[in-house]
Order: structure tokens, then sequence, then C-alpha cells
């Protein structure tokens, strides 16, 4: 296991910078830095770029507590803060793009969306649920909730789920990457689902891992 | 709003002599140097690549509308064809191993001429036009684009249809070497696309052999494709190998793969929104990154002209 210090001021602000990297590349493309540009509908790619990484993030964060069963590697778990918020970051932004640049707030077609379309209302509930999660997100509140901090922030599956659905319904027809995300997120439901029934069941030992 | 820079010129691309009189009559035809800076549509002669023939003589016609084209490079890199992938960047970047040439059609069902011509023999009895048409695509964006084409109406009455032609089938070639989209089953290919034969007569409906008064490229639907500009996109079926005169509604890609959401006629109709989008506004495409969406007209603003030849039909139902 690294070092403390060295996950602090080392790795944390390399992690950090390479979360930021999707989000300095759009920036780029917007500047026009060398040959980049944002291609011939912006605001679609900013809108499909901050969404894409806001459920890769989702993704990530939920596939730490597994890597880390599976690999033993326990320091991983100082980073999945950073990268739970970093979802929230994408998300939150992917939000306001919706909002600013692709309705330029015309809050009765923003309404109208919402709840006449089900994949922007699936978004917006993903959304929604992610905002006390990145205000919990600290150590004051983390200790404040104790046992109920763990049952709200479940709700990350939900997110996870609601996205690959949001991403899956917004798809005019080629199904196959929307299809990618769902499978993993499958594939990171299975060791908890496989968990949960085992804690149903009144265990012999009465242990039960927490995480 | 975002500012392009002018590409690069390399050496190699400087016009030769022999192509400069031609530019200068496509300049002069194709009226888009002047229009094309009051909006930033900065699109001249030098941006389309020379390996595309130009057409001299091009007519102009009054059912162009006057809005300002998009650019060459919008035009040509952000539209759908499945057929080379299905995103809207795909078609440019995988069908530079497409080869329009030679090409030729084939023409069947109910009319007189029938048999398989040569794309000389179905394009050249016909003088080209400029057609600048608004084209909404049925994901809720939309485009100004100058085409090259001729009326399909003149092409129909060369070959005679009969009595029992009440409907035109059309076909997009199936080549799965040369189409890298072919080779996933996204779509049941080869592409299909009808229209009543009154729609294939209107005056605005055109077969397109090009845009910005030259070939059009590959990704664009080369060497010929159809243009009906107040219906969405899907319609304006490209690379069209068969034409057939049918006596029954003949099945449509589009409606075929999901019926509930794209029907038969697709006039674009701002008041029967898709299932999971809505079809009031849509995004133009080269716009100022901050001008939202604008809203969208029935039959694409072609209303006047088209709008009588669904009197009776109820649109909602008839989507």
């Amino acid at each position: 296991m690294p070092k403390l210090r060295h996950i602090r001021f080392v790795y944390k602000p390399i992690v950090f910078a390479a979360c930021l990297m999707p989000f300095v590349w759009l920036l780029a493309m917007a500047f026009e830095l060398g040959d980049l540009d944002l291609g011939a509908n912006p605001v679609e790619k900013i809108q499909d770029t901050l969404g894409i990484w806001g459920l890769r993030f989702v993704l990530v964060t939920l596939s730490i507590t597994p890597v880390r069963q599976l690999t033993k590697m326990n320091w991983l778990l100082q980073f999945r803060r950073m990268l739970g918020l970093f979802a929230f970051f994408y998300v939150a932004m992917h939000f306001l793009n919706y909002l600013v640049l692709d309705q330029t707030f015309s809050l009765s077609l923003i309404l109208e969306d919402i709840t006449e379309r089900p994949f922007i209302t699936i978004g917006f509930t993903a959304f929604l649920l992610l905002i006390p999660l990145a205000i919990t997100s600290t150590a004051g509140w983390r200790r404040r909730l104790a046992k109920r901090w763990q049952q709200l922030h479940y709700s990350v599956y939900l997110v996870g789920l609601l996205g690959c659905w949001h991403f899956y319904w917004q798809v005019k027809k080629d199904l196959s990457e929307p299809l990618i995300y769902v499978g993993i997120l499958v594939l990171l439901l299975i060791p908890r689902l496989l968990k949960w029934r085992q804690q149903l069941r009144p265990s012999p030992a009465g242990e039960a891992s927490r995480d | 709003m975002l500012i392009r820079k002018a590409a690069n010129i390399l050496p190699s691309e400087i016009t030769p002599e022999q192509h400069y009189l031609n530019r200068r009559r496509f300049m002069q035809s194709a009226a888009v140097a002047g229009t094309g800076l009051l909006l930033g549509s900065n699109t001249s002669a030098q941006d389309i690549p020379k390996q595309y023939r130009r057409f001299g003589n091009l007519l102009k016609s009054p059912l162009s509308t006057s809005e300002t084209p998009n650019s060459y490079e919008d035009i040509t890199s952000y539209n759908n064809f499945y057929e080379f992938g299905t995103g809207k960047e795909d078609p440019a970047e995988n069908s530079a191993a497409f080869q329009p040439k030679p090409w030729q059609v084939t023409i069947g069902g109910e009319a007189e001429q029938t048999g398989t011509f040569d794309y000389d023999d179905i394009v050249g009895p016909h003088p080209m036009e400029e057609r600048i048409y608004r084209l909404r695509c049925v994901e809720a964006w939309s485009m100004v684009v100058p085409w090259v084409g001729f009326p399909l109406g003149d092409l129909i009455k060369r070959m005679k249809p009969t009595s029992k032609a009440k409907f035109v089938a059309f076909e997009t070639i199936v080549r799965k070497s040369e189409m890298p989209g072919q080779r996933s089953r996204v779509l049941r290919w080869p592409y299909i696309e009808g229209l009543t034969i009154a729609e294939a007569m209107h005056p605005l409906t055109i077969r397109a052999t090009g845009v910005y008064g030259a070939e059009l490229p590959n990704q664009n639907g080369a060497p010929l494709r159809l243009i009906v500009p107040w219906k969405y996109g899907f319609k304006s079926i490209k690379s069209i190998v068969r034409i057939s005169f049918t006596e029954k509604q003949p099945p449509t890609s589009w409606n075929l793969s999901a019926p509930g959401e794209y029907g038969f006629y697709a006039n674009v109709n701002p008041a029967v929104d898709h299932p999971r989008w809505s079809q009031k506004r849509e995004r133009v495409i080269g716009a100022n990154l901050f001008a939202g969406k604008k809203p969208t007209l029935p039959f694409n603003g072609y209303g006047d002209q088209v709008a009588s030849l669904y009197s009776g039909l109820d649109l909602t139902r008839n989507f």
C-alpha cells in the first residue's frame, strides 16, 4: 500500500488532473486550439461529451468497491469521493449546458421536456439524486448521518441505472454503445446483489462486512 | 460566436488554370460568395475538393430559399448516412473507398420505359439547376443546402408511368465492401424509401447530383439522391440504384425499423412530436453557440406549395 502522504500529495493531484481532462479537452475544442473544434453542432458535442463522462464517472465510482475487494487494494477507497464528485461535476455541467445553450433558459419548454420526454425525466431525476450525495460527501456529513449515510449513498446505484436508461432512450437506433454501459453496470451490480442476498439470509457467523 | 480559421492552403491545392474559368462560372451561378459573408458561412470554391467536377451553367430556381446556405464543411461533415456508420461524422470519415462511378440505375414497375440506364442517360437530358433548400432532420437539427439537381418529375415523365403507378419506390445501393455501415444490422439493407406519385411529381422534389455547384461527395449520397425538402431528411434517400413505379404503397426503411416513430409520409410537422423528443423546434447548424433553437415550421416552411397534397388526410395519424 502506498503511503498516505503519497496518496494525498502525489496520487490525488494526478488523478484530479486526469479527471479534469475531458473538460479541458472540451475547452480546447471550444477555443479551437490547434486543429480542434466542436464540429458542425457544437451544442450537441458539448452535451454528449459532458453526459457520457458523467455516466463514466458514475460507473468508475461504483467500480471502486468491487475492484478493491478483488485486488485487496484498500487504498483505492481514498479516491472514491473525488471520483464521485467528478461524476456530479460532469452531470451538473451536462444539465447546465442543456439549460443555457440547448434550451436558452426557456422555462416553459424545459418544463415540457422534463414532464413529457421520458428520457429527459429520467436524466433529470438522476441529476437530482446526485445532489444530496454531493452535499453529504464531506467527512462531517458522513459522521453526522452515521448509519443513514450509507443508506443514502446506495442511491448511486439508481443513478447509474437511470443514467444508462437515459442514454439508451435518447439514441435514435444504434443501441450498441448504450448497451456496453448497461453491461458494465450489470457487471458492477452482480457482486453487490450476491452480497445483499447473503445478508438477507440469517448467517451463523452474524457478520456483515461494512462498506 | 466561434470564428473558424480558414484551412491552410497547400501549394498542391491551388486551383490549376484550366479550372479557373469553371470556378468563375460557379461563383457567378452559385451566388454564395457574397451572401456567405453575411452570416459567417465562409465557403468559397477552394473549400470544395478538386476531385469533384464542377457543374457549368447552373440554372437559378425561384423555388430556392434566400436564406444563407451552411458552409460546405458543415454540409459534408455532419449528416446521417447509416451505410457508412451511425455517427454524424461517420459518413465523411468512412466513405472514401466508395466508388460512385460508373453508376447505373434500374427503372422498373408500372412504366413504359423500364430497364437499366447509365448515369448519363438518367441525368444527361436534364439541365442542372441550383436549388437552395432548407433541410430538417428528424433529430431536430436543420441546415440550408445549395443542392444541384433537376426535377424528379421531369425524369418520371420520360419514363412514362402507366395509370397503375400510384407510388414511386427507391432503393440505395448495397456494397458491403465499400459501405462499412452495411456490415452492421442496424437497419435492413438495402435502404428503401417511397413517395406517392403526386409527391414525386411535385416541382420541389429533385434528383440531386451535386452540392455547392460541384458533384456530390460520397458522404452526401453520390452520385444521385433524392431531395424532398418538406419531409424529414431520412426520406431523401441517397446513392439510388433502383426506382420502381408501384400500385401499392412501398415499404420504407425507418418505418419498418420503428413503425411507431417513423411514418411513411414523414412530413416535417411541429404539431406531431417524435415519441421520444419534441419536433417543435430545431437546432440550426452553423448558428451562434448561444442562438438557441428556432421554431420548426409545418412542412419545413414549404406549406404554401405542398399542403394541398394532403388535404383531407389526418396528418397526426399519417405522420
